[in-house]
């Protein structure tokens, strides 16, 4: 079981690269969709069943795979834009310090020792390296979808780690976080479609009135 | 009665719901506020037991924050009443029921013993805050707004990561799994070294960028220059303490293992970093609630030098956090006024506030005062504790460098707030409608009260409370 629950993980680095190579809006958001999808069958392939679990297990593959995504396509088609532009960092850079990251994660993970049951898993560098991937789709794109989709990311990252504790954790503080991530995201929905109305481009390179100096 | 606390104002988001008129609804935040503020002293004085889970208790650290975030929201809540007054043709549905759910969040914050029950209701009260920024529907504002709701929620998610580290910590070192403040302080020189480490680290990230530490504030002069007055106060009181109460929460677990002195030293550092940043920038604001944001930045600066230090000045940096948070109340609330008065925040057009709005610029210049550190004012007090507490440890160069920001604060901060306040208004300045009224001058002012009161008298049950939660901060349980 852990051997599919580590070739699991390896897909979910996989598509940290795909949404790093990709201008297209509609294909990121699938892509971490379908990242959110792995992420909640993972913990049935590492820990024993029990309802906990099973509820974990559902509400993770609906929230992450399917209302955030659905959120985000509605934004995309609203805004009437389907490329990214003329990223801060181009799309070959990305992919390269993609893979710098990946490794930095790799070397910082054997540092920290597991708990003998998780021992062999790849779930620390993954979790890890589908982090600094959002962080660099957040700091490296100009569109505000763009932007989500980087912080969906480093989202999906925390919740590999967060896996580990999946049987752990009291239901509550789990429900919690999905939940505060869904008005997250819908706030930000909210907002990209004011931006869009306001500046008529979902630009965030155009929000500069506030620079200092 | 402990769980009522937080459900009374999600009653109080509900009512305001259902209220169509535009001028009658804004008076359900006073009536909330008031309830609020009595729930909040019965719980003050009679002190529930903890629940049987051990989740929900209101320590002595939650308490002050509870008192300081009730007093506030009352004092905002009142101020809201006139404020909407002037704003009619501007729907302030969603501003009400905002305050409310930020309120009920905040409430959470400061009782939840469970580290992940925190952070939900922390990510709550940036959620909450969102539509606040937002209340004004301009581009400047919605940029500030997702300046903010971008860099908070990042940085929450990154602290997020920090809990499971540290509750992961607690697996390696096989113990039971557990985030509870309680056993993970008796627990804490147990833990795995090394995921502890990481835990700190992504922990005072995380809390620092939402309490705005520098070089986590950006968002900050964003959301602080276009929010409405009365959100920059609850942001700069309210926000600002319910994240350095995560904070402290954090500080405890580190004081209480091996990692106590190292944590301290990097919030020394970036305490004063902050102080420098603050003081840097805080000279030649061309945009005066963008200035408030800075010594916004310089207060958390401070707390957090008081913090590094330890000792003797965690008595100060708790004090100071009330002080900062009553002084801002003021400082922000006046200068919503004052920007009501001119239509305009730039220093270039707003003079000669004192003329224009007699009350509002008194209050102003008195805040400005009271939050550089002159005496009689409360922050004074609070600074000086600290400031001599880095002396008497021996920390010369804290010291030095804390009182030189001070300085560089109040050379820059004056050269905006006189001219501002004292100034000549510039010929041919529209006339606005607004004029000091009770309702808009009556709440700042009496907050100035209580600055000028816990300046020079703490009042003993206060005193006695700041001493317990000092203790609890110095590694006592």
């Amino acid at each position: 079981m852990n051997s599919l629950a580590d070739q699991l993980l390896v897909l979910c680095l996989l598509i940290n690269f795909a949404v790093l190579g990709t201008s297209r809006l509609a294909f990121s958001v699938r892509a971490v969709a379908v990242q959110g999808v792995l992420l909640g069958v993972l913990p049935a392939l590492v820990h024993p069943f029990s309802w906990h679990l099973a509820m974990i297990v559902v509400s993770i593959i609906a929230v992450k795979g399917a209302v955030i995504p659905i959120l985000i396509i509605r934004a995309v088609k609203k805004a009437e834009i389907q490329r990214e532009f003329e990223p801060f960092i181009g799309y070959i850079p990305s992919l390269v310090l993609g893979a710098i990251f990946t490794s930095v994660a790799f070397i910082f993970a054997a540092k920290l020792p597991l708990a003998p049951e998780h021992e062999g898993l790849l779930f620390v560098p993954a979790s890890l390296a589908t982090l600094m991937c959002g962080f660099l789709v957040l700091m490296g794109r100009r569109k505000a979808i763009s932007q989500v989709i980087g912080y969906l990311l480093m989202e999906n990252g925390i919740f590999i780690f967060g896996l580990l504790l999946a049987e752990a954790m009291p239901v509550m503080v789990e429900a919690g976080a999905l939940l505060d991530l869904l008005v997250g995201v819908f706030v930000m929905g909210i907002v990209i479609n004011h931006i869009s109305r306001e500046f008529s481009t979902l630009d965030t390179s155009k929000l500069s009135t506030l620079r200092e100096g | 009665m402990i769980w009522a606390i937080v459900l009374l104002p999600l009653l109080g988001a509900l009512i305001a719901w259902f209220i169509p008129d535009n001028r009658k609804r804004p008076f359900v935040l006073p009536v909330f506020g008031v309830l609020h503020l009595a729930m909040t002293v019965a719980l003050l004085v009679s002190t529930p037991p903890a629940s049987p889970n051990g989740w929900i208790y209101l320590d002595s650290l939650g308490k002050l924050t509870l008192l300081c975030n009730s007093v506030l929201f009352l004092v905002c809540s009142a101020y809201a009443v006139g404020y909407l007054s002037y704003r009619r043709r501007r729907n302030n549905r969603i501003l009400c029921m905002a305050l409310l759910d930020c309120l009920a969040a905040m409430t959470l914050v400061t009782m939840s013993q469970h580290l992940g029950l925190l952070w939900i209701a922390l990510e709550a009260t940036t959620l909450a805050m969102a539509p606040l920024v937002y209340f004004n529907r301009n581009a400047r504002s919605i940029e500030a707004t997702w300046k903010y709701l971008l860099i908070c929620s990042v940085g929450i998610a990154i602290a997020l990561l920090g809990l499971f580290f540290l509750a992961y910590s607690t697996i390696v070192a096989n113990q039971e799994v557990s985030l509870l403040l309680g056993s993970l302080i008796s627990d804490a020189s147990r833990l795995h070294a090394g995921w502890r480490h990481a835990a700190f680290i992504f922990l005072l990230v995380g809390f620092g960028s939402k309490m705005g530490l520098a070089p986590l504030h950006t968002w900050k002069p964003d959301a602080y220059g276009e929010a409405p007055g009365l959100v920059g106060a609850l942001l700069a009181g309210g926000l600002v303490n319910c994240a350095l109460l995560a904070l402290l929460r954090v500080y405890q677990i580190a004081v209480a293992s091996t990692e106590g002195a190292l944590f301290q030293d990097v919030l020394l550092a970036m305490g004063l970093v902050s102080m420098a940043f603050a003081a840097v920038f805080m000279a030649r604001q061309s945009d005066f609630k963008r200035m408030l944001a800075y010594s916004s930045v310089e207060h958390v600066g401070i707390i957090a030098v008081a913090l590094g230090l330890g000792k003797g000045a965690l008595f100060g940096a708790l004090l100071h956090m009330i002080n900062n948070a009553m002084t801002k109340g003021v400082l922000f609330l006046s200068s919503g006024n004052i920007h009501r008065a001119y239509n305009s925040k730039s220093t270039q057009f707003v003079r000669g506030a004192i003329k224009r709005a007699p009350w509002s610029g008194a209050l102003f210049l008195a805040a400005f005062l009271a939050i550089t550190g002159s005496p009689p004012f409360a922050p004074f007090v609070s600074e000086f504790m600290i400031v001599s507490s880095a002396f008497v440890q021996g920390n010369h160069w804290t010291g030095g460098l804390f009182l030189l920001f001070l300085a560089m604060i109040f050379i820059g901060m004056a050269s905006t707030v006189l001219p501002l306040v004292m100034g000549k208004t510039p010929e041919g300045m529209e006339k606005t409608p607004y004029r000091d009224t009770v309702a808009t001058v009556l709440p700042p002012l009496m907050l100035m009260g209580v600055v000028l009161v816990l300046g020079v008298w703490i009042p003993t049950p206060l005193q006695a409370l700041l001493q317990d939660a000092a203790g609890l901060l110095g590694g006592g349980r």
